[in-house]
């Protein structure tokens, strides 16, 4: 195994983004260069697919994968797109904020690696609206590409050319939704689509686009430039790479830190993050954000990667975790992200826009203490027929996720709301 | 009416859109950025001058949580309802604002100076639980801490 941090080792200990001439001193832009130099597009495509490298905006397909998949530009010549998928809106969940924020060049340089290897004529940036301050960094950090000659016409001298936009959003969850974003950046009403056609053959004006996750390109230069072996040697699993862990909840040093992929979640709460609070004892967690199945002290010792969490009965996510403590009510818990999720549903499809609100409302009454043992078997009953197949895109099931963990290990909190007649934590 | 500024700094997002509506978005924002929010009217004339109808642009006017589409106070106080500032006490935080301001979200106090707005996670969950006003973030957050900052913006509001 390597120790090493890629993705934050060259950032400032003061929080201010790197400037271009400090990300190259630290050896940005080399891989960009190189790549332009002396390789095909089909080259870095194998490199990525080689590393394993898997998407970290929470899905994990595989990005090389997902990348050899867009229509080849011989077929369809014309305009072809990449899209950052900054658009971090997923609860409890704020690492991209502090990729972008800290290195902003990295990721350009990930876009060019990642446009390049699938012939993209131009790319964009696509940032929630609350990172006032990641977007701001990054719009100077595209300045500062495009006065030095890096992004625009003939990239460092050589024969590709790439043009970078930049998009800030006006807050909606959807936006995160591969197909809901490139609606948006269409100007048109920002629901999902159906698949197919995928994306890398019809996607933003109908052209072959890819759309990965920030995380996810700021992984390729450092790819690009140390090979897929010493990638795969990032980590202490079989999927390769480090990843930017989370916590947050009730710990004494909440945060983030790029750790190796296969890192524990033990290792994660009780020691990056420094433990439970005094007078607080840790219940569960939500390992990849707010649309996650709770995991509990049993799966403590569950290294951290795709497969081991799904084993697990969860999904690794984004990987900023959430702690419930003996102290907050898993009711109130649920319901909170219950509320959340109804209202984000685009309204596109009825057991989205209807049965989540619903749900929420269970939730709640459950709450105040005036649900019966039959909301609580409605509440379960639903977990199943709000799922993956009959819904248009993955917000409801991602909304059930934590609602039908917290049932299986939570269940006698909710009883006890009903026999009680009120919170037991009020 | 639409300022000859708020114009041309549309015109300016057309040079480089790929088609007019695709800049749409960014469009409300400008005249939001110069007015505080997007009046009727304002919606209207953007509208002609994307070429789209005003209803395809309300619909996606209102689609958005921070396209606003009623006046605001002159600051605009978001209070983080994520899960993560939930678990560790936002509420108390959100409720405490209200008393202080005596307005409930969606309000503006009487004095025109702030608007207070529920938000979802605004991806500062390290900082639980955490407020922004206008665009500054502040947390993590007591009630001390908050009616020390809520002086601190009405004395420059």
């Amino acid at each position: 195994m390597i120790e090493a941090r890629p993705l934050t080792e060259a950032m400032r200990p003061d929080g201010l983004a790197l400037s271009l001439e400090e990300y190259e001193k630290a050896g940005g832009y080399r891989a960009a260069r190189k790549m332009l130099k002396e390789m095909a597009p089909e080259e870095v495509v194998s490199l990525v697919k080689d590393a394993g490298l898997m998407g970290r905006g929470g899905a994990g397909f595989l990005t090389g994968l997902k990348w050899s998949l867009t229509s080849p530009a011989g077929e369809s010549p014309g305009p072809r797109f990449l899209i950052a998928n900054g658009d971090e809106m997923e609860p409890g969940t704020f690492k991209d904020r502090y990729l972008m924020e800290g290195n902003p060049h990295q990721l350009i340089e990930g876009m060019i690696c990642a446009a390049f290897a699938i012939r993209a004529t131009d790319a964009f940036i696509f940032i929630r609206d609350h990172y006032f301050e990641a977007q701001e960094r990054v719009r100077r950090a595209i300045a500062e590409a495009y006065a030095k000659g890096y992004l625009g016409k003939r990239i460092f001298g050589s024969d590709y050319s790439l043009e970078l936009h930049f998009h800030g959003s006006a807050g909606r969850y959807i936006c995160g939704e591969e197909t809901a974003l490139i609606s948006a950046l269409e100007g048109a009403r920002p629901v999902p689509r159906s698949k197919p056609p995928f994306p890398g053959v019809a996607g933003l004006f109908g052209r072959p686009t890819v759309v990965n996750n920030v995380e996810t390109l700021c992984n390729v230069p450092h790819i690009v430039e140390n090979g897929p072996v010493w990638f795969r040697d990032l980590s202490r699993t079989a999927q390769g790479g480090t990843k930017i862990f989370g916590v947050s909840g009730r710990v004494k040093k909440p945060g983030l830190w790029e750790l190796p992929m296969g890192t524990t979640i033990r290792e994660t709460i009780f020691e990056h993050a420094g433990g439970m609070l005094d007078g607080y004892s840790f219940r569960g967690v939500l390992p990849g954000g707010g649309s996650t199945d709770f995991l509990v002290e049993q799966h403590l010792d569950t290294p951290m990667d795709y497969e081991n969490i799904q084993k697990a009965g969860s999904r690794f996510g984004t990987a900023t975790m959430i702690v419930l403590d003996d102290r907050a009510c898993p009711v109130g818990f649920v319901g909170n992200l219950m509320k959340f999720f109804a209202q984000q549903s685009c309204g596109w499809c009825t057991p989205c826009r209807e049965g989540l609100p619903w749900l929420a409302r269970l939730l709640f009454r459950i709450d105040r203490g005036e649900g019966s043992e039959e909301d609580i078997e409605i509440l379960a009953e639903h977990t199943s027929k709000i799922w993956i197949g009959k819904t248009y895109c993955a917000l409801a099931p991602g909304a059930i996720e934590p609602l039908q963990s917290a049932l299986t290990y939570f269940r006698d909190d909710f009883t006890q709301h009903v026999q009680q007649k009120r919170c037991p934590w009020s | 009416m639409l300022s000859e500024t708020e114009r041309q700094l549309i015109d300016d997002e057309l040079k480089h859109a790929f088609t007019a509506q695709s800049a749409c978005v960014e469009a409300l924002l400008i005249v939001q950025r110069s007015r505080g929010y997007v009046s009727d009217e304002a919606l209207e004339e953007v509208a002609a001058q994307l070429g789209m109808s005003s209803a395809e642009l309300e619909s996606i006017a209102t689609f958005y949580n921070l396209i606003f589409r009623r006046p605001m106070g002159r600051h605009v106080i978001h209070v983080c309802d994520g899960i993560s500032c939930w678990v560790t006490g936002g509420k108390r935080v959100g409720e405490h604002v209200q008393e202080r301001l005596g307005i409930r979200p969606g309000e503006t106090t009487q004095d025109g100076a702030f608007t207070l707005l529920p938000a979802d996670c605004m991806g500062v969950c390290d900082r639980a639980p955490a407020m922004i006003i206008d665009r500054t973030v502040y947390g993590p957050l007591s009630e001390e801490e908050v009616d020390r900052i809520l002086d601190e913006a009405r004395s420059d509001a």
